[in-house]
């Protein structure tokens, strides 16, 4: 059985430690926060929020108070908020241990692309390529192949890119691929799937 | 000098002309300066270049500055929530440059600090870097961005003083710190104006050096995504 949403968000957290800053997502990354259990993690929400805690009790939101996503939240008694030059100062600086966000495809040299599709409704990067381009270690979040059956884990994304050679591993709904010299490896297979069908989802180079 | 104005009226009164590049503060549809976006609207100027994260909602923020077509060109880095924004940049009425938020915010501050470019290495290798000078640092490969020098300013603080020295609330500081600055001429809008004397000097967000004009209002401050958790979760 490939893993749903939860398992994958709860084998992204395996790849958090404790005393790590972390930028989680929109989707599935969000569920991370759910699975890191007892590791000290720190939230960054780009907007200028250290320390993010969870979406308040119905009656006490505050408008003052947003994730990236632009849902209300809470504070922590460890949290520190600072203006957006400062957020992305620390992001692009490297002191954000890592991002864990979703995709529309990933290549075997670790190019990423996850903010347009051309021809379809454009919106925005957002902070998309400051946190790829900035941070210590990008994990992408992501099912292996899309609605149409087709792999997401490519030779070379078609899409346009949010950053180039950014990704360090990738978890998807079969298991982790790591992102090493001369394509993927990989790394962990879910349980119930074979390496074969891994591989048959995977138009990347496979590297053993 | 006296920098206190009855209202966000008043306050532009001689500051808001067409054609202007106008940076404001806020992330979605917090922080936003939504009394002085009102009265921009109503003083009627045309063609003006907006620098802000997003484009507000359709009847909020920026949204409404649409609505009556006063805005030529958007910089911003994301504007999905914006139905009348999408109609009219893809009818070609409206120009859209997309930069990375980082990248906006630090355009900002850069030209609030007298940089005109600094190096980045966000965007290299996408669509962002296309015609843009490269250079290479240790190895690693940068884009030149150029810092924004902004004819205006508008920003949302919660509390300031009469010099003009502010406070933000939580997640609505944002933009509103870098926009100040790179203003020629910053308006501040806040929920308090306090006595002189009355703010902790260690814990002014904002010094007033780089606030002309402030007005005090009430703010609507409306949630984009109210989302919730019940009790019995806890």
């Amino acid at each position: 059985m490939p893993w749903d949403r939860n398992q994958m968000a709860a084998r992204a957290a395996q790849e958090l430690e404790d005393g790590m800053y972390v930028n989680l997502g929109i989707g599935i990354p969000t569920l991370v926060a759910n699975y890191v259990g007892d590791k000290d993690i720190t939230l960054q929400s780009e907007n200028g929020m250290l320390g993010m805690g969870p979406f308040p009790f119905e009656g006490e939101e505050d408008a003052d108070l947003i994730n990236a996503g632009k849902q209300t939240i809470t504070e922590l008694s460890r949290t520190s908020y600072f203006d957006s030059a400062t957020s992305f100062a620390m992001i692009r600086g490297g002191k954000i241990a890592a991002a864990v966000l979703g995709a529309m495809e990933v290549d075997e040299e670790g190019d990423l692309a996850n903010w347009m599709i051309p021809g379809v409704l454009v919106k925005g990067m957002g902070g998309a390529m400051d946190l790829v381009a900035g941070v210590g270690r990008v994990i992408v979040v992501m099912d292996h192949t899309n609605k149409h059956g087709k792999s997401k884990l490519l030779k070379k994304c078609t899409l346009p890119l949010t950053g180039k050679k950014v990704v360090n591993r990738i978890i998807t709904n079969l298991g982790v691929l790591d992102v090493v010299d001369g394509g993927l490896k990989i790394i962990e297979i879910a349980e119930g799937v074979t390496e074969d069908e891994i591989r048959a989802s995977t138009e990347a180079n496979i590297v053993n | 000098m006296k920098k206190v104005y009855a209202n966000a009226t008043e306050a532009l009164d001689g500051v808001i002309s067409d054609g202007m590049m106008i940076a404001a503060g806020g992330f979605g549809l917090c922080g936003i300066p939504e009394l002085l976006l009102e009265a921009i609207k109503d003083s009627g100027a045309q063609n003006l270049t907006f620098a802000s994260n997003n484009a507000g909602v359709d009847d909020f923020g920026i949204g409404i500055l649409l609505q009556t077509k006063q805005v030529k060109k958007m910089i911003s880095s994301y504007v999905g929530e914006n139905a009348e924004f999408m109609r009219q940049y893809l009818s070609g009425e409206l120009e859209l440059e997309f930069n990375p938020q980082g990248t906006l915010a630090e355009r900002m501050r850069a030209g609030g600090a007298g940089i005109p470019g600094f190096y980045t290495k966000t965007g290299v290798g996408t669509v962002i870097a296309e015609d843009k000078e490269h250079k290479d640092f240790n190895g690693e490969t940068y884009i030149l961005e150029e810092g924004i020098f902004a004819d205006l300013a508008i920003v949302k603080a919660w509390k300031a003083d009469d010099t003009g020295n502010l406070i933000f609330r939580k997640t609505a500081r944002n933009f509103n710190v870098p926009a100040a600055t790179c203003g020629k001429i910053c308006i501040a809008e806040v929920e308090e104006i306090v006595p002189r004397g009355s703010l902790d000097p260690d814990a002014i967000h904002l010094p007033g050096i780089y606030v002309h004009r402030i007005i005090q209002g009430e703010h609507e401050k409306r949630i984009e995504q109210r989302t919730t958790r019940k009790k019995e979760e806890a």
